[in-house]
């Protein structure tokens, strides 16, 4: 679509005027102003393709699936079949065995929480994430804590962000059963060393959970280089419809867990003495799923690599580096987070004007950005901070956004004196 | 929609230097405000005579309308009887949330916060010190949260 071969040999260059033309929602207006949308962070827009995609198959395919011999049901099981082969080549999966459909990242977290951690972890086994996790990958481990009398353990950070290495080498034991981290930073947009913390975990015989959804939309994911156990991830925040989202697990312990939620489509027989359970993915996608979104999600998929993730990744870069460096000129401004391995965040807090403020301040000049904790709560803490303004960039944003952000910024400065 | 509508001077004022801000002492009630959306947190510290307000202050840290309206009401509301607070606290929960409100004249500075209501991600910003007050009133020392 709108990467081409750089002349330097580089790798591809993004076009982002062009990719701006696949998303109809960039074309309107708010405040009388036009949409400067550093949101995606929070949830992306959706291309034309995504958008056509989900029309095309509820307007002629609709039906439900795995039922029925009549056309409509084979095409809808073929679609949705067809979404998660889409999905196993764009995480490079072993097998579509190893790919369930969800309604998101958070659905994820907690079908390994419930499905995988509940039946084996005992009192007095632990559970370790990192100081930097959004409330999804915290709330589901504390309620397997609660369920099991197994004790969260937290990997701390450096007030700059970053994963502290060899402070979670030490916290890993024998008593370490899962590790559950965030790919990248959903507040400061730190990437965390993954590969080498599944390797560290593994060595203790610990299974790793990735809370993927801040990482794919931004970063080549391949689960079996990383060598992760599990690897979760949403829809919408990767161009695609919101509802619709991705557990990857490995087969082998997939196989052994037993199904989180009962009912159609996860069974092979059902008596009322027994029932037993489908294969996999089947055994863990009871009822009727968001086929439509998965539909959605196929068509992110081939958009996002027709860009090219690498393209997308160096256009996200310079945005994120001219940004910051804009933002630090402003007196009074300070960045949250500068890990030096960052992707596609801007965090930052201004003296004088709280975070909320900047925000109501930036909407009304049409810039849309977070402001908040960010569901990082305990993050917050530690870094001292009630919110954050976070500005946020896709593969659509281009320098003139940077511009009207830092506009706005000194406009809140302007209206607060 | 101009954001001088929701920034006016009064209210920036009240932000930059809150009056009756700080703990206390000898207090007989107080509670504490909580908006976990935005993370604002304040403790309204009341000492009462019978039914009368005789001192109010309150702490905490938030953006500048929940400052500001907290600030604006600590004033308002020292040295009125509980009656009167009730009347005010409806006064402002009518500017904060009807459209057409015209405010009351007996509000007197706390109709710099009619703006407010223009901006309805903001209102319970502006409404929380309310909340906290009615919550020491009532109980002495409790927690009120806007969720």
């Amino acid at each position: 679509m709108a990467a081409n071969p750089s002349p330097a040999g580089h790798g591809p260059v993004l076009d982002a005027a062009r990719v701006r033309k696949d998303f109809p929602i960039l074309e309107r207006t708010v405040n009388g102003r036009p949409l400067v949308y550093l949101d995606s962070g929070a949830s992306s827009q959706r291309p034309q393709a995504v958008l056509r995609a989900v029309d095309e198959y509820e307007t002629h395919s609709h039906a439900n699936i795995h039922r029925g011999v009549h056309a409509l049901s084979q095409a809808a099981t073929e679609a949705f079949e067809g979404a998660r082969e889409r999905v196993r080549r764009f995480i490079n999966a072993r097998s579509t065995r190893e790919i369930i459909f969800v309604r998101g990242t958070t659905e994820a977290i907690n079908l390994v929480a419930q499905s995988y951690a509940r039946p084996r972890l005992k009192a007095g086994d632990e559970i370790l994430i990192s100081a930097l996790e959004h409330h999804a990958n915290i709330v589901p481990w504390q309620m397997v804590c609660e369920q099991t009398g197994a004790v969260l353990k937290v990997a701390p950070i450096s007030k700059r962000g970053e994963f502290l290495f060899e402070e979670y080498e030490r916290l890993l034991s024998p008593r370490t059963r899962i590790v559950a981290v965030a790919h990248v930073s959903n507040a400061l947009g730190t990437i965390l060393p993954v590969k080498r913390i599944v390797d560290a975990a593994h060595a203790h015989g610990a299974v790793v959970l990735v809370d993927g959804a801040q990482a794919v939309p931004h970063t080549r994911v391949d689960v079996r280089a990383l060598g992760c156990d599990f690897y979760a991830f949403s829809g919408h925040k990767l161009y695609g419809p919101t509802g619709i989202g991705v557990l990857y697990g490995r087969e082998e312990l997939l196989q052994d867990m037993p199904p989180w939620q009962g009912g159609g489509d996860m069974i092979l027989t059902v008596s009322f003495e027994k029932s037993t359970y489908n294969e996999l993915p089947a055994k863990f996608e009871a009822g009727t799923p968001n086929i439509s979104g998965a539909v959605g999600l196929a068509a992110a998929m081939d958009y996002v690599e027709s860009l090219g993730l690498d393209a997308i990744a160096a256009h996200e870069h310079r945005l994120v580096t001219e940004a910051t460096a804009q933002l630090e000129r402003i007196p009074a401004v300070h960045i949250v987070g500068t890990a030096p391995n960052k992707a596609s965040i801007v965090s930052f807090t201004m003296d004088g004007v709280h975070p909320h403020d900047l925000g109501t301040i930036l909407d009304h000049e049409g810039v849309a950005v977070r402001t908040g904790h960010h569901c990082a709560m305990p993050l917050m803490t530690f870094l001292g901070l009630p919110a954050t303004v976070r500005a946020s960039f896709a593969c659509y944003n281009t320098e003139a956004d940077v511009a009207s952000l830092i506009a706005a910024v000194h406009k809140a400065r302007e209206v607060f004196g | 929609m101009d954001l001088k509508d929701l920034y006016r001077d009064v209210i920036l004022d009240h932000n930059r230097k809150p009056r009756n801000f700080g703990r206390l002492e000898g207090a007989d009630a107080h509670a504490d405000g909580h908006n976990p959306l935005c993370g604002d947190r304040l403790t309204v510290f009341l000492k009462m005579n019978g039914d009368r307000i005789e001192d109010v202050r309150f702490e905490g840290k938030g953006c500048a309308i929940s400052t500001a309206s907290a600030s604006l009401m600590t004033e308002a509301i020292k040295g009125k009887d509980r009656a009167r607070v009730d009347e005010l606290f409806h006064q402002v929960h009518t500017l904060l949330t009807q459209h057409d409100a015209a405010a009351d004249p007996a509000l007197g500075k706390l109709a710099a916060l009619s703006g407010v209501r223009e901006f309805p991600a903001r209102v319970k910003c502006a409404s929380l010190c309310w909340h906290t007050l009615n919550a020491a009133l009532a109980n002495g020392a409790a927690t009120v949260s806007t969720e």
